[in-house]
């Protein structure tokens, strides 16, 4: 999930569609938010590479929307809705997530297991 | 001619007691004018009316005669006088006559001073006195009340008898030129207080023969109160007033640009200006004449390169006319002065390091004595004095050298570096802070009285010198070869507001990597 300056980046991605749930007046996801440009990458658990500033899913409220639509803790958010999340500061993050006028956020998610079944299955069939 | 009217001057002035007054500002005038002919290079000497601090009883009798003869008599030694004296030598004699009035001027303010405590002190005994003296047949009635009175006015004649030594009696530490305001205010109120006590008695107890004496020690006791009233407004008005800062002042150097900053209350212009003297003996390093001639060599030698003509109004005869200076020669100036000051500075160094390496090589050779050393020969064992001239030698080049490159050798003499020799080693000093005291210069107070120049101030300044200073107010101490430019600024009046926190209200949060449920 590293990425190499003034290359495109390239992952396996996971397409996941949450539905937004209202509670108590606010439309919730269910899991919470780390990292941004403007944070301190260093400090990121999940991330392999310590200077990617990127989006993770840090925590998943069990029973909540994200947990039945598939999102996992450690997950990297590379897309919500088409907007990118690659560069984006925390605060960007947040406000592209919590739109009001939307109920359904669709999310680009990349993990290493996605990377690890990929190659994986590649080696078991490999290409001519 | 000139040398006449030096000699003439001095001896006409002497022993009359002199008026500064408006004479600093008349002297300019008359410089002015006869500054357009004579060469710029003529110098006013003013010794005997410098240090002069006027007693308030000659102040309004001698103005008069003083500032008729003055145009005529004052004294201005040219450079192009034939028989030209040295500059030394014409202060050297305004010195001689000034020492003979200098007492004279120094002391009057103290013998005022006592004589006006004298009749103060005398006064209330005198008015307990005199009934007894005067009507010796008549008993002098004094009940316990009275007597009462008579321990508290002891006292307080004594506490009045302190008081007025502290303030009015001890000698000044400095001769202004005109008499302080306040303390002629002072004196007058005094003295007007007594007169009408003793006007007071004199009508109403003496003539009408007043039997009651307890009436006279409480008219005494109130005399002496009114009088320690006086006194504490004395206090405020000479000691507390100006105690407050509420001006900034910044004083230039003219020769070299040394500025300082200082904070002063509420004065007169010649008391401000005796603080700034003080301060000036305090924290100005030396004035080294010696350091400047590299500027007027330099705008000497630019003046030179110039034919200067005057295209207007002149014949071909007189005329000069500006030619313009070669570019190069100005490349040269700058440059000249950027190598020369980069080779000036590696010199110092050198000749630095191999100062301080020959001071700590000397103060090797020798330390204190110590218990084993007792059986020692005598020979070995020096006082003071002679350990610092055993030890001298051995520094004495690189120490002239040093001196000689940062030209302040006619500051340092060889006893003077001896003594301080002594005094670090009885002291226990490292070399280093041997050396202190000769690698930097250090205030004017530091090296000997000759530098001093202690009376050759003169104060020029456009407003009374008697008047406050004020925001704006501008003058010039004047001293033989620079000035002390000084300006005013009023301390700016500062509003401060205050603000509560709670102490409770300080709270955190870290901001990297935060965490955002959504």
């Amino acid at each position: 999930m590293s990425f190499i300056p003034g290359q495109p980046v390239t992952a396996v991605v996971q397409r996941i569609e949450i539905q937004k749930l209202r509670q108590g007046g606010n439309l919730i996801l269910g899991f919470s938010i780390g990292g941004g440009i403007d944070q301190d990458p260093g400090q990121n658990p999940f991330s392999e590479d310590k200077s990617d500033k990127g989006i993770y899913v840090t925590r998943i409220s069990p029973g909540g929307p994200a947990e039945v639509a598939g999102l996992r803790m450690g997950d990297k958010i590379m897309q919500v809705n088409g907007w990118d999340m690659t560069m984006v500061t925390h605060d960007q993050a947040r406000k592209k997530l919590t739109r009001e006028k939307e109920d359904v956020v669709r999310l680009l998610i990349t993990r290493k297991s996605l990377e690890e079944v990929v190659s994986q299955s590649k080696g078991r069939n490999p290409r001519p | 001619m000139d040398t006449e009217s030096t000699h003439s001057g001095y001896s006409s002035r002497s022993g009359r007691s002199n008026r500064h007054g408006d004479r600093s500002r008349e002297r300019h005038k008359a410089t002015s004018s006869k500054d357009s002919s004579r060469s710029e290079r003529s110098v006013v000497i003013n010794p005997p009316d410098t240090p002069s601090q006027d007693s308030p009883v000659h102040n309004e009798e001698t103005r008069g005669e003083e500032d008729d003869n003055w145009g005529e008599t004052t004294t201005a030694v040219t450079g192009t006088s034939e028989l030209s004296v040295s500059q030394e030598e014409v202060v050297g004699l305004g010195k001689e006559i000034q020492d003979r009035t200098q007492s004279f001027r120094r002391y009057l303010p103290l013998v005022v001073g006592s004589c006006v405590g004298l009749l103060v002190l005398a006064t209330p005994l005198v008015f307990l006195l005199l009934p007894a003296v005067m009507w010796p047949d008549r008993p002098q009635t004094c009940d316990t009340a009275c007597e009462g009175l008579f321990l508290s006015i002891s006292f307080k004649i004594l506490m009045l008898l302190v008081a007025i030594w502290a303030l009015f009696l001890r000698p000044s530490r400095a001769c202004l030129p005109r008499v302080c305001v306040y303390r002629a205010f002072l004196t007058t109120l005094t003295l007007l207080l007594t007169m009408s006590y003793w006007l007071f008695y004199g009508v109403r107890i003496l003539d009408a023969q007043d039997e009651d004496y307890q009436g006279i020690v409480q008219f005494a006791v109130s005399l002496v109160d009114s009088q320690l009233f006086v006194h504490y407004l004395a206090v405020v008005l000479l000691e507390l007033r100006h105690l407050r800062p509420c001006y900034s002042v910044c004083v230039i150097r003219s020769t070299d640009g040394e500025t300082r900053h200082y904070n002063i209350g509420q004065l007169s212009i010649q008391r401000a200006a005796l603080s700034i003297l003080e301060y000036y003996y305090r924290d100005f390093p030396l004035h080294n004449p010696a350091l400047l001639s590299a500027s007027k060599h330099r705008a000497a030698k630019h003046l030179a390169g110039l034919k200067v003509y005057n295209v207007d109004g002149y014949d071909g005869n007189q005329s000069r006319s500006t030619a313009p200076p070669a570019a190069k020669r100005k490349d040269n100036a700058h440059n000249e002065l950027y190598y020369e000051e980069a080779d000036y500075e590696r010199r110092v160094r050198k000749r630095r390091a191999r100062l301080v390496v020959a001071v700590e090589e000397a103060f090797t050779h020798v330390r204190r004595m110590k218990k084993e050393d007792e059986n020692a020969t005598p020979s070995d064992i020096m006082d003071v004095h002679e350990a610092a001239l055993a030890v001298f030698p051995s520094m004495a080049r690189a120490m002239q050298k040093y001196l000689r490159t940062t030209r302040r050798q006619h500051c340092h003499t060889m006893e003077s570096i001896q003594k301080h020799l002594a005094f670090c080693l009885v002291n226990n000093m490292s070399p280093k802070a041997f050396l202190e005291a000769y690698l930097a210069p250090g205030p004017t107070l530091q090296y000997g009285p000759e530098r001093w120049m202690a009376d050759q101030w003169t104060l020029i300044s456009e407003a009374s010198v008697t008047s406050a200073i004020k925001e704006g107010t501008e003058f010039l101490l004047k001293c033989l070869d620079f000035s002390l430019a000084v300006t005013v600024k009023s301390i700016p009046y500062i509003r401060l507001t205050e603000e509560y926190i709670d102490p409770k209200l300080h709270k955190f949060i870290l901001l990297l990597q935060s965490e955002t449920s959504v």
